[in-house]
């Protein structure tokens, strides 16, 4: 039960979040809130699960409440989706596939990057202090 | 302001329980390499929003349903951790088969939604 009030509490901060940057950050043509939004989140969510979730300080909850409640709800796919297709029904078909490529490549490699210094960062925990 | 923060926070509440719920319940079903609940959690997503945007419902529900609900039932950030969870164990038919149905799914449910959504509401 516990679980479900914390995912929720996470969540909606995430979907404020989000929110609020896409009011900062008006879509003039190319939704460059989103990809941002969705950038961070892909780097975040593999820091969360992929050395948070190793340091005895982080409950299974917490990490679960972080990742799946905050990032999951900050990140979004259906905006994606729907920005997507309204650029092509536009016909600015160079801005949509510009759109589709960046999210494609650059959320694999945000999240590479989080997968990459989570085990740097776990290296350099666990290996001996030498002086 | 207030009350589009107020509306987009209940919205979420009930979209990032709805995902974590029904992923829970998919992984249970039917168990497998496929990334399965996102992969269908994001396709029924666009579609719904999709049907949402085209049917020009006012801002206030927009809100609520749109960036709330559905922004926060959808997700990238896992899907993208699937990915890189994919490739790191080699599984790379399944990394691009997951990759390219959930784009062309992803931007062809919203179109369709889209138009469903003018057709009907």
């Amino acid at each position: 039960m516990m679980l479900y009030v914390l995912v929720a509490l996470f969540g909606m901060l995430g979907a404020v979040c989000r929110y609020l940057i896409s009011v900062l950050i008006p879509n003039h043509g190319f939704p460059v809130a989103t990809l941002l939004i969705n950038l961070v989140g892909c780097f975040l969510l593999a820091v969360i699960m992929k050395y948070l979730a190793r340091l005895p300080k982080f409950s299974p909850m917490l990490i679960t409440a972080m990742g799946t409640g905050f990032v999951g709800s900050f990140t979004t796919f259906s905006t994606f989706s729907v920005e997507s297709i309204q650029m092509i029904e536009k016909q600015w078909y160079g801005f949509a596939a510009l759109y589709i490529v960046i999210s494609l490549i650059g959320g694999l490699l945000a999240s590479r990057l989080g997968f990459y210094l989570s085990d740097r960062w776990m290296d350099r925990k666990e290996a001996p202090h030498v002086h | 302001m207030f009350i589009n923060i107020l509306l987009v926070a209940v919205g979420a509440v009930f979209g990032v329980l709805s995902r974590l719920l029904l992923s829970n319940w998919i992984k249970r079903k039917w168990p497998m390499d496929f990334p399965l609940a996102t992969f269908l959690i994001n396709s029924s997503g666009s579609l719904l929003l999709g049907l949402l945007v085209g049917s020009g419902a006012d801002n206030h529900i927009q809100l609520l349903i749109g960036t709330g609900f559905m922004g926060s039932y959808t997700t990238f950030s896992t899907f993208k951790l699937e990915n890189i969870e994919l490739h790191l164990k080699q599984k790379h038919t399944t990394l691009f088969s997951y990759l390219g149905l959930s784009y062309i799914c992803g931007i062809l449910l919203a179109g369709l939604g889209i138009l469903l959504g003018h057709l009907y509401f």
